[in-house]
């Protein structure tokens, strides 16, 4: 066996060396700065710093009210129609399945900075695209930018053009893993396709679906770069912050690493409960 | 009969007439980027409604050179994703080759950490990573804090040491009675087999690094050491700045991983998917 322990380990140091220094390290680093007082040379510990500043903070509730809310609404609606995009792609009726499959997976590898660019664009007041097109079928044209509630579609209509074909590739891989006879048996007996879907497909997918969803919703947490770049910095009035822009402005644009941590283990502890939820939704009927 | 094979055309229709509006939606406004790429910006901020190409294409993208170094900025974003892809590809299909082939102490704990820590938002690491990389190393703008910090990537373990853990054991014990060393078996007959897998991470990769924006925004802010993305971001939201420009750029982003999507999209859904696949 010690030969083997050898060989194993000089395959893995490289990686590990980097994993401990750039991944381990740093999540317990950053639960030790969020207990210290970073403003003053040199950090001492103060426990309730960050922690108690979190607490009664405006500007953390609204960053948080923002992210639950694009969570609970753009997170379910995404999936379903990514549910949608994969069973309607693997339909053995459809032509030109290729033409399909590209629009809706090509968002996929477009990067967030070109496609926040393009929907800025797209959506503004008086050039945009999109307001020139409702007011072309007789809807007042939308100030995207300058309410709250239209801003906040927005991010969640971009978030959802990005994210929704990336999701139908996993569902899609899922559907294509269920067996056809299951299918075949159940047209013998005459059940319509509509209760296949729900009685058959979707209890079988349920493993994807929640995978699918502990992704989105783990991915959504961290929004940045949409109100960042699209909304300017989580305009209008702070109206579409979320964490992950509330971390980078106490973090990199006031220096505050203290506040910042606290606001970063936040998330974490959202992630960990979560991940927790998926668990127990996916334990094992006894 | 005919009933029958009518009820499939009225199935076939409904699918294609609810199909084609979502799918022309969904390729709007890619299609938009590459109008607006090839329009003057006073053509985009007129009154009228623009849906085809213009000629301006070229106009633009001297119009972002003016606005920001691009042309260097891109030469800097394929130098790193190549770099990055590449020792990212090594250093985890050799943790996954030996998490799957060989049996030793701490295999338990290195597997059940990677694990467990594979839900935290990366949110958590930014802020020590930065620290780090920027005070304690000294490294800001350089090259290494662009292609290091992010090799801590788990998917390439996880995904290479599912590719070896289904190889079947004969085909390296085979070579280990004939006396090759093992890292040369893993070299000449473990990794040509992979090549498939390799072929999907190395996509995967490459595309993320590519599009990194969070961790070269912070990281290397000054002008002559930002990515593309990076570049390209620092215009947005600026008053006197091409948008045309800046749509240019985007298209010099998005076309190329366009193409290589519609060439190797087997890959890349391969590797979208295995992460669910397990």
């Amino acid at each position: 066996m010690r030969t083997q322990n050898a060989t194993a380990y000089r395959f893995l140091t490289p990686y590990l060396l980097i994993f401990a220094i750039f991944w381990i390290w740093p999540i317990i680093s950053s639960f030790i700065i969020s207990f210290q007082a970073t403003r003053t040379v040199p950090w001492r510990f103060a426990p309730t710093f960050n922690w108690g500043r979190l607490i009664g903070d405006p500007a953390f509730y609204n960053a948080l009210k923002n992210t639950l809310l694009i969570l609970v609404i753009q997170v379910p609606v995404m999936i379903a129609l990514a549910i949608v995009m994969a069973v309607l792609l693997n339909s053995p009726l459809l032509k030109a399945r290729g033409l399909y499959r590209f629009a809706f997976f090509a968002p996929v590898v477009v990067g967030e900075v070109a496609y926040s660019a393009v929907f800025r664009l797209m959506f503004s007041l008086d050039f945009g695209i999109v307001n020139k097109l409702l007011e072309s079928v007789g809807i007042s044209k939308i100030d995207w930018f300058s309410n709250v509630t239209p801003a906040m579609a927005l991010i969640m209509i971009a978030v959802t053009w990005r994210w929704a074909g990336y999701n139908a590739i996993i569902i899609l891989a899922g559907l294509q893993s269920i067996p056809e006879d299951v299918y075949e048996a159940a047209t013998l007996d005459r059940v319509s396709r509509v209760k296949q879907f729900f009685y058959i497909t979707l209890p079988l997918l349920k493993p994807v679906i929640v995978f699918c969803a502990v992704l989105s919703i783990i991915g959504t947490m961290q929004l940045f770069t949409e109100p960042f770049l699209i909304t300017e910095r989580g305009g209008p009035g702070g109206g579409t912050e979320t964490l992950g822009l509330l971390l980078y402005r106490q973090g990199f644009r006031s220096l505050n690493f203290g506040y910042a941590s606290a606001v970063a283990y936040t998330m974490a502890g959202l992630a960990i409960a979560i991940t927790l939820v998926q668990l127990w939704l996916m334990r094992e009927p006894k | 009969m005919t009933s029958r094979s009518q009820a499939r055309l009225g199935r076939v229709i409904a699918l294609h007439l609810f199909l084609t509006p979502l799918a022309l939606i969904w390729l709007f406004p890619l299609w938009m980027m590459v109008v607006f790429s090839t329009m003057p910006d006073n053509g985009i901020f007129s009154p009228g409604i623009e849906l085809l190409p213009h000629d301006n294409f070229l106009d633009n993208v001297a119009n972002l050179q003016r606005d920001t170094n691009f042309i260097g900025a891109i030469g800097i974003s394929v130098s790193v994703a190549v770099t990055y892809t590449v020792l990212s590809v090594l250093l985890t299909s050799m943790a996954g080759w030996a998490l799957a082939r060989y049996e030793f102490h701490g295999k338990g704990a290195v597997v059940a950490i990677i694990f467990g820590t594979i839900t935290l938002p990366y949110a958590v690491v930014l802020i020590p990573q930065f620290i780090m990389v920027a005070r304690d190393f000294a490294l800001a703008n350089t090259w290494i804090a662009l292609i290091v910090p992010p090799l801590f990537n788990s998917l390439g373990v996880l995904f290479m040491r599912q590719a070896f853990s289904m190889m079947p054991a004969e085909l390296f014990d085979a070579a280990r009675v004939e006396g090759v060393k093992e890292w040369r078996i893993f070299l000449f007959v473990a990794l040509p087999l992979a090549r498939p897998m390799l072929a999907a991470l190395a996509i995967i990769l490459f595309l993320a690094s590519w599009n990194n924006y969070l961790w070269p925004l912070l990281i290397n802010s000054q002008p002559g050491a930002m990515t593309a993305p990076v570049a390209l971001g620092t215009l947005i939201g600026l008053t006197k700045v091409s948008w045309g420009g800046i749509m240019a750029g985007a298209v010099m982003l998005t076309v190329p991983m366009l193409i290589v999507f519609v060439l190797l999209q087997r890959h890349f859904i391969a590797g979208i998917a295995a992460g669910a696949v397990k």
